[in-house]
């Protein structure tokens, strides 16, 4: 061709023409979705503290009735929709990590227990459990150091 | 001296290859969009009835070649070769929906342009006099590649408005060295270009450079003008992609936009929730197999340039911060022969 855009210039028409995500409707929903969950989760929490659990149990319990939530709507087929409504407000609480567990052992079950659902299972929450568990290590180091 | 050649990238055919069967199976999205009455089939689970979305879409690839045979009234032995390839790591689709068919067999890989460099080596082999009839076939499938190039289905992510729907489906078509039309008259083989554009996302935008160079080259090689053609139809440059195609070829002075139109686009209604619109390499291919060629063979259309795109990339390429090559590869089909200079 004769006229030919730069690299440069081309991405920057192509950043003009291109329609951007809707930020304020995708943040309201997720602000919506998000505290609607978390709702979810406090109300299990107040009615095991009622049932007389102590702290520790209660955190615990909490946890696992959201994640078997999470990994409930999953397996039913659901869990993308909402995803797909709410974005971030159903991926940053922990039932959407249960969702980023559960999903890839869905999808690489045809490739078997072991090399499937074993090793792709951690796909998606892998990284955030390594840079998270890194994170928390360097964290209690400074904290030791802070206190000696 | 090379007679058939015309400029740096067209060749120009003399013995005019007929396209004389086509055939098309689309998966149950596919099979409630606008063009759902011109396929062959649509099934209503991704699934049908196997085991992995992967042997799904071999299967809908060894269905494509036994009807487009039998539509073609003729033995899968008249069959001198088989073109096919597909989205999948080591194009297993097309590998494993063709190991049974018995027919010397070329697997090829141009990403969403695959059928129309299919159909330009079938075209090629028969013009060459090394072949009588040639199949050529290509399929995708949403949920195998969702789960390759991107997240696993169930996951709870949303979607870019510039991203593209992979079509499930499969189209294939039978090339032959005699028959009554249409025929393929001349096709121009695209060139690799990459505008560095990163963002798999985006693969509109990333396609769109070489869909141009490919028309733009087109019309420079023959000495032909746009509205030779009754349609310029692009394989899967979505919204966003069709319309920096437009723009581009209009700063070259070839104005199309009442011309061209992208099989992205028709194969899914904009209420279907796909975004920018198809793509894949069953999109080009079913949009083909099943509208177009009904509409040259009504006489709806007469001439048109079917414009295949592809996105050269691979996750691995993705991950490592790659920009994406693109190709896009033109074939004009036309109802009568014409004469090539």
């Amino acid at each position: 061709m004769q006229h030919i855009m730069t690299k440069n210039d081309y991405r920057k028409y192509v950043d003009k023409v291109s329609p951007n995500s809707k930020t304020v409707r995708n943040t309201l929903r997720a602000f919506v979705v998000g505290g609607f969950i978390c709702m979810i989760g406090q109300f299990f929490m107040n009615s095991f503290k009622q049932m007389g659990l102590d702290q520790e149990v209660t955190s615990s319990l909490t946890s696992i009735v959201m994640i078997f939530l999470g990994v409930s709507l999953t397996a039913l087929n659901l869990y993308d929709d909402l995803g797909k409504f709410a974005g971030a407000g159903s991926i940053v609480p922990i039932t959407g990590f249960a969702n980023a567990v559960a999903s890839p052992a869905i999808e690489y079950k045809s490739e078997g227990y072991v090399l499937g659902i074993g090793a792709r299972m951690f796909l998606i929450a892998g990284p955030v459990l390594v840079y998270g568990i890194s994170m928390s290590i360097i964290a209690g180091i400074f904290r030791y150091l802070l206190k000696h | 001296m090379l007679e058939k050649k015309a400029g740096k990238q067209t060749s120009q055919l003399q013995k005019f290859p007929s396209i004389i069967a086509t055939a098309s199976i689309v998966g149950p999205k596919e099979g409630k969009g606008p063009l759902a009455d011109y396929f062959d089939q649509a099934v209503d689970d991704e699934f049908w009835g196997e085991k992995s979305w992967e042997k799904a879409e071999s299967k809908f690839m060894r269905e494509v070649l036994a009807k487009v045979v039998s539509k073609a009234s003729m033995a899968m032995d008249a069959l001198d070769f088989v073109i096919a390839g597909d989205l999948l790591n080591q194009c297993i689709a097309a590998n494993f929906g063709i190991r049974e068919s018995n027919i010397p067999f070329y697997g090829i890989y141009g990403a969403c342009s695959t059928i129309g460099e299919a159909m330009q080596l079938g075209a090629a082999l028969i013009e060459g006099g090394f072949a009588f009839n040639v199949a050529c076939l290509t399929s995708s499938h949403f949920c195998s590649a969702e789960k390759q190039f991107r997240f696993p289905l169930e996951l709870g992510s949303q979607r870019h408005p510039t991203a593209q729907w992979t079509v499930t489906g499969s189209g294939g078509i039978i090339l032959s060295a005699e028959g009554d039309g249409p025929y393929i008259t001349r096709f121009t083989t695209g060139k690799i270009v990459d505008m560095g554009i990163k963002d798999q996302n985006n693969m509109g935008a990333a396609m769109a450079p070489a869909a141009a160079d490919t028309i733009y080259a087109h019309f420079e090689d023959t000495g032909l003008s746009p509205d030779y053609y009754d349609m310029i139809v692009t394989g899967d440059l979505g919204k966003v992609g069709k319309r920096i195609t437009e723009d581009l070829l209009s700063s070259n002075g070839i104005r199309i936009s009442k011309l061209l139109n992208d099989c992205g686009l028709m194969i899914f209604d904009s209420k279907q929730d796909v975004h920018a619109g198809g793509s894949g390499c069953g999109c080009a291919a079913t949009v083909f197999a099943g509208f177009l060629y009904d509409r040259l063979k009504k006489g709806k259309l007469n001439r048109i340039l079917f414009v295949p795109t592809g996105a050269l990339l691979s996750p691995t390429s993705v991950q490592q911060g790659e920009t994406i090559p693109c190709i896009a590869h033109a074939v004009a089909i036309e109802n009568t022969k014409g004469v090539n200079q």
